[in-house]
């Protein structure tokens, strides 16, 4: 899987929990971007792609992410 | 089978079209209930289970009524995250026909909410509290080896108690309580189960002192570390989520926990069901009696199969000995269904065991209505195994109420999805339940089935089958000599032919030959029927053999066959068509086969056969809503699409 590729399947996991149609998965997203995006649902957010993709983050590089764009990186390594 | 817990593997699939439908909730007129409980009905994901509870929350917000769900205000007491598990509970309280409003303190403000007369729990006068606590919550200090172990319990005991007391002084709500999942984490080993002061012996202690008090309070118990146990701690116990956020268990299991919530409350209000409707043939035996016989079915010990179809009896019986009334719906003839009951040694359910005993060919849902009737029980009373995809499909479309599990493909593991919808959940256990069995079958006349259910042409139509015509060939051999052979029931002159037989029939030009093969959207059913017609005068067509597999019965298989023969023999300038009709003691279902698609009876002959006939020309045979194929036939080739 490439770099669009998880960018289209991460809009799509953003739209699901998020429940907003509208949203599109950047490298510059941050959650103070999104309505709603607090810790809670962070966590929803990082489960519900853990499942997705079928990998594992490991509590230290939870703690290191900033925006999308380090997710979508953070995905590209463990797959 | 650990998915059958984590993907809730007895309830069906959710709709493709979920998300549409869940938002189409809002622009809905009139009660939402039943929309919403059809929802709630799939396995639905922690997301899935969100958006839903999000949608009943802005309807009721909005005023909207909820009928016929029954309202319920549930305040709960944590010592965890509940943020994700309070929408869960809500759709999954759908499932189980509660309206659940969720009332939810502060984060880990346990003893204050119950202490306090005017906090948010107590003030909200809820019907229950659900004390959601995790061992972490207990204030219990280790104490390996020293002795004090008992009062540590004792104190922990005390502490719970004391949180039910104030409860109840302030808002007398039920309270609910919930079992310990001990952690996995062991200090000795296996010495951990009995040295006092480990986690593993507190935590039992505990659950065992607490789970005695709770079932004499007429308090409820919810044996949550039962349910850890059974998907397996490690599963369970999720170290690295309680650091991240304070769950008190793994998010994946958030939608079974849910459930098992969302069923002890709907137990509380009485919903749980009473009546477990059960098919005979491949579900409570392996085989179909009607065409293998009494000796051919497999229900034996030593045998894996047989011993499966064991299993589902002897829960059915566990169940019956608590108070749950079983039925019998079967695609069958009376005598036929009867027989292993009372012959067969190695059964363990006997005909004295059901309440209402359903065989006879009418489709399921009549015969759950009819079982319904003659028991005077709500259908929501009623739960419904059928190995067969087909028939639990018809039987959710037209009896919603109706619950019924999906099973896998291997009957090993029949009894145990039946055992984990928990269909049966209880808050009590009284005399009254051990004697319901018995005084529903008292009561229990056999039921007469004369109306239909509607909407049986409608379910069929969904069904998007497709039957396909071919001649005989090679390629279908095995299975047309299979099926010339084995087949009973719906066998209209139980002609037995050998293999050369087969293929002399097949290369005789004068001999019309059709094997007929079902899809539906359930999968491939492969070869259900087999024709043959010899030529009689030189302008008829003697029906020699006409069989059909009893899996599709009532499927209009037999009128989309006769419409094939009438085409053929058009082509080939047959004026007539001559069937017979031999008895046997098993085929008693085709009796009016003929009757049935418009012959005219000419007579009855010594053997009790009864011959028809039909004019070929002017016969019109109605279409039933079936895709057609016809292929291989290389002198008359019709349209293929009718």
């Amino acid at each position: 899987m490439d770099g669009p590729q998880i960018y289209s399947r991460l809009t799509d996991i953003l739209r699901d929990v998020f429940d907003d149609d509208s949203l599109e998965a950047t490298p510059e997203l941050t959650a103070t971007d999104v309505d709603g995006w607090d810790s809670l649902t962070h966590i929803r957010l990082l489960l519900t792609i853990e499942k997705a993709f079928n990998i594992k983050f490991s509590t230290a590089e939870i703690g290191k992410l900033e925006n999308v764009g380090d997710l979508a990186r953070l995905i590209a390594a463990k797959r | 089978m650990k998915q059958l817990y984590l993907e809730l593997g007895w309830l069906p699939r959710a709709p493709q079209n979920f998300a549409a439908r869940v938002k189409s909730l809002g622009t809905s007129q009139g009660p939402l209930g039943r929309e919403i409980q059809s929802l709630a009905a799939s396995a639905l994901d922690l997301n899935q289970l969100i958006k839903l509870a999000k949608a009943i929350d802005k309807a009721r917000a909005a005023g909207a009524s909820l009928e016929p769900l029954i309202p319920f205000r549930l305040a709960i007491l944590s010592n965890s995250t509940l943020d994700l598990v309070a929408p869960a509970l809500v759709a999954s309280a759908a499932r189980h026909g509660i309206a659940l409003e969720v009332i939810q303190p502060a984060y880990d403000q346990v003893a204050q909410e119950a202490l306090d007369p005017y906090s948010k729990v107590n003030a909200a006068k809820p019907d229950a509290v659900l004390f959601a606590l995790d061992y972490r919550a207990l204030p219990l200090k280790l104490s390996v080896g020293t002795g004090g172990a008992d009062a540590v319990v004792q104190g922990a005991i005390g502490y719970l108690q004391s949180l039910r007391n104030a409860i109840k002084a302030n808002s007398n709500a039920l309270c609910i309580f919930q079992t310990f999942a001990a952690p996995p984490e062991l200090i000795f080993g296996s010495l951990d189960r009995v040295i006092p002061g480990t986690w593993r012996s507190l935590v039992a202690n505990v659950n065992e002192q607490m789970a005695t008090a709770v079932f004499s309070s007429g308090d409820v118990l919810l044996d949550i570390a039962t349910l850890a146990d059974t998907v397996g701690l490690a599963e369970w116990q999720d170290t690295q989520l309680w650091n991240l956020g304070k769950f008190a268990f793994s998010d994946s299991y958030i939608p079974l926990y849910a459930d098992h919530v969302a069923r002890t409350v709907a137990a509380v209000r009485g919903k749980s069901r009473k009546v477990l409707v059960l098919d005979l043939d491949n579900t409570l035996w392996g085989g179909v009696i009607g065409d293998d016989g009494l000796e051919g079915i497999q229900v034996a010990q030593g045998d894996a199969r047989g011993e499966a179809h064991l299993a589902v009896q002897r829960l059915a019986l566990q169940l019956r000995e608590r108070g749950i009334v079983l039925a019998v719906s079967s695609k069958n003839t009376d005598e036929v269904a009867r027989e292993p009951f009372m012959k067969h040694p190695e059964m363990l359910l006997k005909l004295e065991h059901f309440a209402v005993f359903q065989a006879n060919w009418n489709d399921k849902a009549s015969n759950i209505k009819a079982i319904a009737e003659t028991l005077s029980l709500g259908l929501d009373s009623f739960v419904f195994l059928d190995d067969n995809p087909v028939e639990r499909g018809l039987v959710r479309e037209l009896l919603p109420q109706v619950a019924v599990p999906e099973l896998p493909e291997d009957p090993a593991w029949y009894a145990r999805t039946l055992a984990a919808a928990g269909y049966f959940e209880a808050v009590a256990f009284t005399e009254e339940d051990i004697k319901r069995a018995g005084l529903y079958q008292d009561n229990a006349k056999r039921a007469q089935l004369q109306q239909q259910v509607g909407g049986v042409d409608a379910y069929l139509a969904s069904l998007d089958m497709t039957i396909t015509f071919q001649p005989f060939d090679a390629a279908g051999r095995a299975r047309i000599v299979q099926l010339i052979n084995k087949s009973n029931q719906y066998n209209l002159t139980t002609r037995r032919y050998s293999d050369p037989e087969v293929v002399a029939a097949e290369e005789d030009p004068s001999v019309f030959t059709l094997q007929v093969r079902l899809a539906d959207m359930f999968g491939d059913n492969g070869m259900i029927s087999v024709v043959i017609c010899r030529p009689n005068a030189p302008t008829a067509w003697e029906i020699d053999t006409w069989l059909m597999s009893c899996r599709v019965l009532g499927r209009k298989v037999e009128h989309m066959v006769l419409r094939e023969i009438l085409q053929h023999a058009r082509a080939a300038g047959i004026e007539k068509l001559i069937g017979t009709y031999r008895p046997t003691d098993r085929n008693k279902l085709v009796i009016d086969h003929y009757a049935k698609l418009g012959f005219t009876q000419t007579g009855t002959d010594d053997a009790g056969n009864t011959h028809w006939e039909l004019q070929v020309a002017g016969t019109e045979v109605e279409t039933a809503p079936m895709k057609v194929v016809s292929r291989g036939f290389d002198v008359t080739a019709e349209p293929s699409l009718a």
